[in-house]
């Protein structure tokens, strides 16, 4: 019977998967459109690593650090809390 | 003065959202420390984001300190409804649209550009090439951070915004709709728009 629905539905092509990533992504695609789209990547290794390739851009952009703190901008700006503090 | 050095083991520092009530009373006990610590965490920070709002590096410096002078004097009216971080971004930005001197209004955007080329009958015109998987070796990890901190300043202001808060901070869709006064749907396009340009230079370091 599920097999039967999978057929059914309408296939999407490259386009339309890579249309629908942003959204798969946030975990805000309604339930027809993520399962097409799942359904695509299931067959499609071109899109299946691009989305991956999104992961990574995800990832990556996690680990980025913070440039370093200057000590000295670290002292003028406690200098200048004590001057809030007390004013 | 010791104070606490909060990392992840990334390297990057973070604040719990469970420690943001002790360090708030802190800071409301006026705890130069805890302003000290907050200054560790977020100077940088702060200092990236309203460099993505005002065009030169000086007057996102003024934004940033004025931004401090808001947080001591307004700490004693937070009252937890947002998180910390997200508190100081929203006074961020908008002192740095202030300091933009133009009203912040979001243009209207296409979500048709997906950035990629496609065929008549919608298949890639140059499929991507796979290295995703080479990206589970930590040196290479490393090697692409460190070049998306290079291409960011390259990034469209309104699409490095949202990737900045989303990806960088790890900061909610809702939440980030909230700060830069976007649709939900803009946000998301401005995100893939910001995302598909770094993924496509990424593609180029991994040739390289």
């Amino acid at each position: 019977m599920r097999h039967w629905f999978r057929r059914r539905r309408r296939a999407i092509v490259c386009r339309d998967a890579v249309a629908l990533m942003a959204a798969y992504l946030d975990g805000a695609l309604p339930e027809g459109d993520r399962a097409r789209l799942e359904d695509h990547l299931g067959g499609c290794p071109h899109c299946s690593e691009y989305l991956a390739q999104l992961r990574v851009v995800i990832d990556v952009s996690g680990e980025v650090t913070p440039d370093d703190l200057d000590d000295h901008a670290l002292d003028e700006l406690v200098d200048l809390y004590r001057l809030w503090r007390s004013g | 003065m010791v104070v606490a050095d909060i990392r992840h083991p990334s390297g990057v520092p973070w604040l719990p959202v469970a420690d943001d009530r002790e360090l708030v009373e802190r800071l409301q006990a006026g705890d130069e420390t805890a302003f000290v610590e907050l200054v560790r965490t977020y100077q940088t920070r702060l200092q990236r984001l309203a460099e993505s709002v005002v065009s030169s590096r000086s007057v996102a410096e003024e934004v940033v300190q004025d931004t401090w002078l808001a947080v001591v004097r307004g700490v004693e009216r937070f009252e937890g409804r947002s998180t910390l971080k997200t508190w100081l971004f929203h006074i961020l930005l908008n002192r740095a649209r202030s300091a933009a001197g133009r009203e912040h209004r979001a243009p209207p955007l296409a979500d048709d550009d997906l950035g990629e080329r496609f065929d008549s009958n919608g298949a890639w015109a140059n499929p991507p090439v796979p290295w995703a998987d080479a990206v589970e070796d930590r040196l290479i990890a490393q090697r692409l951070a460190s070049r998306v901190r290079d291409i960011l300043p390259e990034l469209p202001e309104a699409q490095r915004q949202v990737l900045l808060l989303r990806d960088f901070e790890g900061i909610s869709a809702s939440e980030v709709c909230d700060l830069l006064g976007v649709s939900d749907g803009n946000q998301r396009v401005l995100l893939h728009r910001a995302r598909v340009h770094l993924r496509r230079q990424l593609d180029a370091e991994m040739h390289s």
